[in-house]
């Protein structure tokens, strides 16, 4: 609790404790010595309250709760409802004093969540180890970065091996590698070695604070429900504030003129329990509180949400539209096959390998790195390139040809085709068929597992976008359970597919774009959300997409959409809680069933029960 | 032109009355008040003069919540 929480709760003890003697004292009612007595815990608990009214209606801003609270408790004591009044602001300040200390916590949580920016960064200077401020690192200096610190600046390790956590980043546990050579971002924490980082980028551009300006930023874009209740807010207040004067003096007016007996005191003091339930605290703190909980649950997930309004959207997914490459899949072209003929696999994939040796096309790249052995490129002979077809070498003496089905029907090998996923290098050595080496890129082993979820979370239609052939996309399409597939898309064809979905979507469904955040900005800023995965260094993604999954597990796509969901199920329940209870008690107080203690509970238990709600938008491990 | 002030204030209603502030004072394009976060993001009209708008801003939102303050 920081000062000004620790002089309420002072307060609220002592007036309290007084009030409790005061009730204990065999005090006369309505006696003037009991009013005077009273007033001590009024004014210990109130001071402030009043002291703010009063300067609300001096500068014009009237309807606000300090004014409801002290109007009114001044009543209720006028109407010689000591208790009541004494406890309508005992009540209040235990409300406000527990909504302060709980976004105080909250707001302590998710920074703790958050725990990436680096302090300092160490630099050599005269041989010694200086500590300096990370801000005034330039690009090109060499940070060393000892076990147990973190990361200040984006860099490449030049010196030092070294496990990093990149939990705070990632919400994943698993403990990558840094080697000499590799680029390290800042906010993950050095586990072990020490190691030298020459930067690459000023403190401002790096990682961890690129993504805490992200977080920190990300409530200001409001959402609806938001929206819906500052207006709410500023409606309601004045509204019941005008009924409680109705309420106080047509009904006794009425009363006069058919000649019953006009009841002033009993009008007014229904009025005046009016005036308690119409604070409208409890909606406008548990809203952005559990938006705010929310986003902070989701960063900890390494689910970074750029505002409460994608929150909402998220929560109402019903198309989600991939990016295959980088996306579903790893990215990366591999020998996932190898399939010979009358050879031993590592043979075939030896002379292959050599044959390629003068090729750098990814396709000859990723074999000579199955390979993995150095080549001795003098044993390769007469290398002739055909054309969209493939290579035909001299490896040791063999006769080698290497490339598609046009180049063995070219030597005249018939061959069935083969129907898998990838590209397909024949292998014919001395014009004989020798096999086959499949080359593709690998699904992510979570994929599978995403597009189930997804369907699980409700999403109606999974679709997937890709530059690639038809044959391997419908592969992966079937292998995944995808509903739709469209292939041999270029970039722009890629924004006319999701304009397409768009306008056949319903428009209280969303549209949300998934991809790896290279060279799909213009489909992640088109769709209704634009989600960008393995974010870790990409500040391209960063920029342009919506919602960032910190890694590349496309299980987080459900999942992102489960924290939505949760977040904004809390969100109705708070507002169809808060609205329900205090329009409950504001009928059952016209008619005289609601006393003043209905009343206390209407505003400050609702507020509450309302934030600790609000405060379960942080916990999303299960969702 | 954009800029971002921490802000100190107790209650979210209290953020809204003086985003409201913020909004209503000439040469504010718009603001947005993050209660959560504690922080005022304020886009300034073409040519306004940053200080002496921020400090009308001060002054509007003192009037409708006396207990804030915005870290100029």
């Amino acid at each position: 609790m920081n000062k000004k929480q620790k002089k309420v709760l002072i307060r609220i003890i002592i007036a309290a404790a007084l009030m409790a003697v005061l009730l204990l004292l065999p005090l006369e009612e309505d006696s003037i010595l009991r009013f005077v007595l009273f007033l001590i815990p009024y004014f210990v608990i109130g001071y402030d309250i009043l002291k703010k009214a009063f300067k609300g209606v001096k500068n014009k801003q009237v309807f606000d709760e300090n004014f409801l609270m002290a109007v009114a408790t001044i009543g209720a004591m006028a109407l010689g409802e000591y208790t009541e009044g004494v406890a309508v602001m005992l009540f209040y300040q235990i409300g406000e004093l527990f909504q302060s200390y709980a976004v105080g916590k909250s707001r302590k949580n998710i920074s703790a969540l958050m725990d990436i920016r680096p302090d300092f960064a160490n630099i050599m200077e005269n041989g010694e180890l200086v500590q300096v401020d990370p801000d005034e690192v330039e690009i090109g200096t060499e940070i060393i970065v000892q076990p147990g610190e973190k990361i200040p600046i984006d860099g490449v390790v030049i010196d030092g091996n070294a496990t990093l956590d990149t939990a705070a980043l990632t919400g994943e546990s698993v403990p990558r590698t840094a080697q000499i050579g590799d680029e390290v971002i800042s906010g993950c924490i050095n586990m072990s070695g020490v190691l030298k980082i020459r930067t690459t980028k000023d403190f401002g551009e790096s990682t961890a604070s690129k993504i805490l300006d992200l977080v920190e930023n990300a409530s200001s874009k409001k959402s609806k429900p938001e929206n819906f209740i500052s207006r709410f807010a500023r409606v309601y207040t004045p509204a019941v504030c005008y009924s409680a004067l109705a309420l106080a003096i047509i009904p006794p007016v009425v009363s006069l003129i058919i000649g019953v007996d006009p009841r002033f005191t009993q009008w007014i003091y229904r009025a005046l329990t009016f005036l308690v339930i119409s604070c409208p605290c409890a909606l406008v703190i548990s809203i952005p509180l559990t938006f705010f909980a929310g986003i902070g649950g989701a960063s900890k997930a390494g689910v970074l949400v750029k505002g409460s309004n994608y929150l909402d959207l998220l929560s109402k997914v019903k198309y989600v539209v991939m990016d295959k490459t980088g996306t579903l899949t790893e990215g990366v072209f591999k020998v996932t096959k190898i399939v010979p003929n009358n050879i031993s696999k590592e043979e075939l994939l030896e002379k292959t390998a050599m044959a390629e040796v003068y090729s750098n096309h990814p396709i000859s790249k990723s074999l000579k790195e199955a390979y993995g052995k150095p080549i001795d490129s003098s044993c390769v002979l007469d290398v002739e390139e055909i054309a969209g077809s493939g290579i035909k070498a001299l490896v040791n003496g063999y006769n080698l040809a290497v490339g598609n089905e046009k180049l063995m029907n070219l030597l005249g090998l018939q061959i069935s085709p083969v129907q898998e996923p990838g590209t397909v290098i024949h292998v014919a050595i001395d014009g004989k068929y020798s096999g086959y080496i499949l080359i593709s890129d690998k699904l992510k082993a979570s994929s599978k597992d995403a597009i189930k979820a997804l369907k699980q979370s409700g999403v109606k239609k999974t679709v997937m976008l890709t530059g690639d052939s038809k044959n391997v996309a419908d592969i992966v399409a079937n292998d995944l359970g995808l509903d739709a597939v469209f292939s041999q898309l270029l970039p722009a064809d890629k924004v006319t597919k999701v304009e397409e979905l768009l306008a056949i979507k319903q428009a209280n469904e969303q549209l949300v774009f998934v991809g790896d955040g290279i060279n799909d900005a213009p489909v992640l800023s088109r769709a209704d959300i634009g989600i960008a995965m393995g974010a870790l260094g990409s500040d391209a993604a960063i920029e342009a997409a919506d919602v960032v999954l910190m890694d590349d597990d496309p299980k987080k796509i459900a999942k992102a959409i489960g924290i939505a969901k949760k977040c904004m199920r809390i969100v109705y329940e708070n507002i169809y809680f808060a609205i329900g209870i205090k329009v409950g008690c504001l009928i059952l107080g016209a008619i005289g069933i609601a006393n003043m203690w209905y009343a206390i509970f209407a505003d400050v238990g609702v507020m509450v029960i309302a934030v600790l709600n609000a405060i379960r938008a942080l916990r999303v491990k299960n969702v | 032109m954009k800029k971002t002030y921490k802000i100190d204030v107790d209650c979210a209603n209290c953020a809204n009355k003086m985003e409201q502030a913020a909004k209503d004072t000439p040469g504010v394009a718009d603001a947005t008040v993050n209660f959560m976060a504690l922080k005022m993001n304020v886009e300034f009209e073409e040519g306004a003069d940053v200080k002496s708008v921020m400090a009308e801003v001060l002054k509007n939102c003192k009037k409708v919540e006396d207990d804030c303050e915005i870290f100029l």
